[in-house]
């Protein structure tokens, strides 16, 4: 009996049985758990079969590499001629600036990009962090103007590609963003009059397309200005984003004013404070973090918008692309220029997109603690 | 900033004085500050406008609208000729924006919640598809996207002679899709006509038969009778008047089409890029809604002996729609602003209408103010419909 015991506890582990765990288990619990399931499977599979070679052999097999020339792409176009890209790569990343100056904008890419980044990090929350931001966007226009510091003068006509791109993004957001504050305040406040013209602002932006503002900063801000006062298309451009940031962000705020406890204002004014300390102090720190995330997703859109400067003649990273495409030489190769941009677009987005949902997820557990 | 709160306090007792510390006071005096500064600002860009004007010599008013548009529109759901009015011009634009929205709008909508269903589908390469679908449209600017439609129309397809033909009737060419329709015949009409009743007809019977439950408890096959209203009543007429069967076939004449209907690549490109961008937003709407609402309601139900199509229509439904339809209306308003962006491809939109009208008159002011005027009526009327729809299905608390 004890042997029995004993040898019954010494004998090896059973494997689990191969239908509940392992490769084919799997196969079975998620590809082939009901009828409709498998067919749905097994169409999935021949669409890909039919789509996946195809379009490998196009981008990768067939294609001609990034030094063949445009001769050879014509002669037999049965793969993506990636010499168009490598062709026009400087064109289309850095538009009409000067040939020799482009590590200009290049490196303010890379400060771009660098400070974004910084950015997503919650230790660098911190308001000397702003001072940071100051300083950068200091050292871009600097870079990208010129004419300090030994660097030639470029004027901002001849910008273009993927830092026009960032700089309508970014400088439109940090201009919009004090303002959108007040206009979130604006549209909570009791004052009736002030209310109403937040409420009035925000809904007349919101109400029609980003063209029409466009279209509005273009050909009817000259006419606002009084007579001989000009500006750039580029700055015209910025004014119709910042006031269309302004109000969508100033939304994206609200929320989160409005997910504040009314405690909280009860405490502060308990505590005596008077309304612009309350905000400051109180409020607005707890609502701002809570509209981090849908903020971020304002940025994404924004930045996806930009690429409609196309229509009032600026060349950003979309309208480079297009230039690109309208040289004789390299006419007709829009799929791939048309992919290389996505790309770019999709990357930048892409990874804003999913640091929002971690952000947000984030938030909630800090919250919930 | 805290000495002025501080003195707020002293203030209040020192009877009625008016006072910048008084908070009514204060406030009254912001508001005239912030209204008054607005006005001056309205006040500066209109006299700065004036001024402008003036000096170059443009005539205000709507008065050019009558005068004559001489240019040409691709595509009108009106008639409309190059000797007509620049307001009649401005119609069609804003009936092609209207249609381009209202098309759009269905797309993305059956699209987009047949994307978001399967992002929740136990077939793991079936989500993992709609996810990729999701993550790739929505992270890529929609004037891209819209691009990329046109050139695959325009550039990819063939020419009009070698034209691809999948179904008999159907081609594929440059010039965009073109289609067989039926030839025209007064039963066509009348058909729309018996539609229309038949759907007054199944709501009529909806409501009477749910009156009916309400007293006798009886249930009535709603759904089936209705589709047979709906569907039945056309049919009846189309056989009653003869059934007509004649179709107008495009056929290719000399280097272009005869006859059928034509889907114009710009068309096309606007309508498929501005629905599967917006598909893209519509199916995480849906997804979440779905999400949110608890397993424990599905049971529930089931233990209170409802039918699986019952739960999902009386019980998960309504509250997933509680969900779904604010976000849902602001992708719908999404849409209809995004087509705008017709103006980049030359689909006669509103805008681009406006804008052509705007280069050969000069009135920008009154330009500008169209479209956004447009815009603003447009936005207003979906809100209004959505809410309305959304305090039907909202939350009735007692």
């Amino acid at each position: 009996m004890t042997e029995n015991v004993q040898h019954a506890g010494s004998l090896p582990d059973e494997r689990p049985p191969i239908t509940v765990v392992g490769p084919i288990a799997w196969v079975r619990n998620n590809l082939f758990n009901t009828w409709y399931n498998a067919l749905l499977t097994i169409s999935i599979i021949w669409l890909l079969y039919k789509i996946i070679p195809g379009l490998l052999s196009w981008l990768v097999i067939n294609a001609h590499g990034f030094s063949a020339p445009v001769q050879e792409c014509r002669a037999d176009y049965s793969g993506a001629c990636w010499s168009f890209v490598s062709e026009k790569l400087r064109f289309i990343l850095f538009g009409t600036f000067p040939y020799d100056e482009q590590w200009r904008p290049l490196l303010t890419i890379m400060i771009f990009i660098g400070l974004l980044a910084a950015s997503c990090d919650k230790r660098f929350w911190k308001p000397w962090f702003l001072a940071v931001w100051a300083g950068g966007l200091a050292l871009v226009s600097a870079l990208m103007w010129g004419g300090v510091l030994g660097l030639t003068y470029v004027e901002n006509s001849l910008w273009g590609g993927l830092p026009l791109t960032i700089i309508l993004s970014v400088v439109g957001l940090a201009v919009a963003f004090p303002m959108s504050i007040l206009l979130a305040l604006g549209r909570r406040s009791n004052l009736p009059g002030i209310k109403a013209v937040s409420v009035a602002y925000i809904e007349l932006i919101r109400g029609v397309p980003l063209i029409s503002l466009l279209f509005m900063a273009s050909v009817m801000l000259p006419l606002f200005l009084p007579n001989g006062v000009t500006i750039d298309k580029l700055v015209r451009a910025q004014v119709a984003f910042i006031l269309f940031a302004a109000a969508y962000m100033a939304e994206a705020i609200r929320g989160g004013l409005q997910a504040i406890p009314k405690g909280q204002y009860e405490a502060a004014d308990g505590l005596g404070l008077g309304y612009w300390l309350k905000m400051r102090k109180i409020i607005l720190p707890q609502a701002l973090a809570i509209a981090i995330p849908p903020l971020v997703n304002t940025f994404i859109s924004f930045f996806k918008d930009t690429s409609l400067v196309i229509i009032i003649g600026l060349y950003d990273l979309l309208g480079t692309a297009k230039a690109a495409l309208t040289d004789p030489t390299w006419r007709g190769f829009y799929k791939e220029a048309y992919l290389f941009i996505g790309l770019i677009y999709w990357v930048f987005c892409f990874f804003m997109s999913k640091y929002s949902q971690w952000l947000e997820k984030d938030l909630n557990r800090a919250r919930r603690r | 900033m805290t000495s002025e709160s501080g003195g707020a306090g002293r203030g209040a007792h020192s009877g009625f004085t008016l006072s910048i510390n008084d908070p009514t006071v204060r406030a009254v005096v912001f508001q005239v500050l912030i209204i008054g500064a607005v006005v001056l600002l309205g006040w500066w860009l209109v006299h700065n406008t004036l001024d402008n004007l003036a000096r170059r010599s443009i005539a205000t008013g709507f008065g050019f609208l009558e005068r004559e548009a001489s240019f040409g529109i691709g595509e009108s759901m009106i008639d409309y000729h190059p000797r007509d009015s620049y307001g009649r011009a401005f119609l069609v634009g804003v009936l092609n924006t209207l249609k381009v929205s209202v098309i759009g709008i269905i797309v993305a909508t059956v699209i987009g919640t047949l994307v978001g269903i399967a992002r929740l589908s136990s077939n793991w390469l079936l989500a993992k598809l709609a996810s990729l679908y999701v993550e790739v449209v929505r992270n890529v600017p929609p004037l891209l996207q819209l691009f990329v439609w046109y050139a695959v129309i325009t550039e990819s397809m063939p020419s009009v002679r070698e034209a691809f033909n999948p179904l008999p009737g159907v081609f594929l060419s440059q010039r965009g899709i073109k289609i067989p329709v039926p030839e025209s015949d007064p039963v066509w009409n009348w058909m729309i006509v018996a539609l229309l009743v038949g759907v007054a007809a199944a709501i009529a019977m909806t409501r009477w038969a749910r009156a009916r439950q309400a007293r006798t408890g009886q249930p009535f096959p709603v759904g089936l009778a209705s589709l047979g209203l709906i569907f039945g009543m056309p049919l009846l007429t189309w056989l009653v008047g003869g059934a007509p069967t004649a179709m107008d076939v495009p056929r290719v004449q000399g280097f272009n089409f005869v006859g059928g209907a034509t889907m114009s690549p710009e068309f096309f490109a606007i309508l498929f890029g501005l629905s599967i961008y917006t598909a893209g937003f519509i199916a995480e709407v849906v997804r979440s809604g779905i999400v949110a609402v608890n397993w424990g309601q599905t049971e529930a139900a089931r233990s209170l002996g409802l039918s699986s199509g019952n739960t999902l229509r009386l019980v998960v439904l309504p509250q997933a729609l509680r969900v779904i339809v604010p976000p849902l209306t602001s992708q719908y308003l999404n849409l209809t602003k995004n087509s705008s962006l017709a103006l980049a491809i030359g689909y006669p939109d509103l805008v681009s209408i406006a804008n052509t009208t705007i280069n050969q008159t000069g009135q920008s002011i009154e330009g500008v103010a169209m479209i956004m005027g447009t815009y603003l009526t447009i936005s207003l009327g979906i809100s209004l419909f959505m809410n309305w729809y959304n305090k039907r299905i909202a939350l009735v608390e007692r």
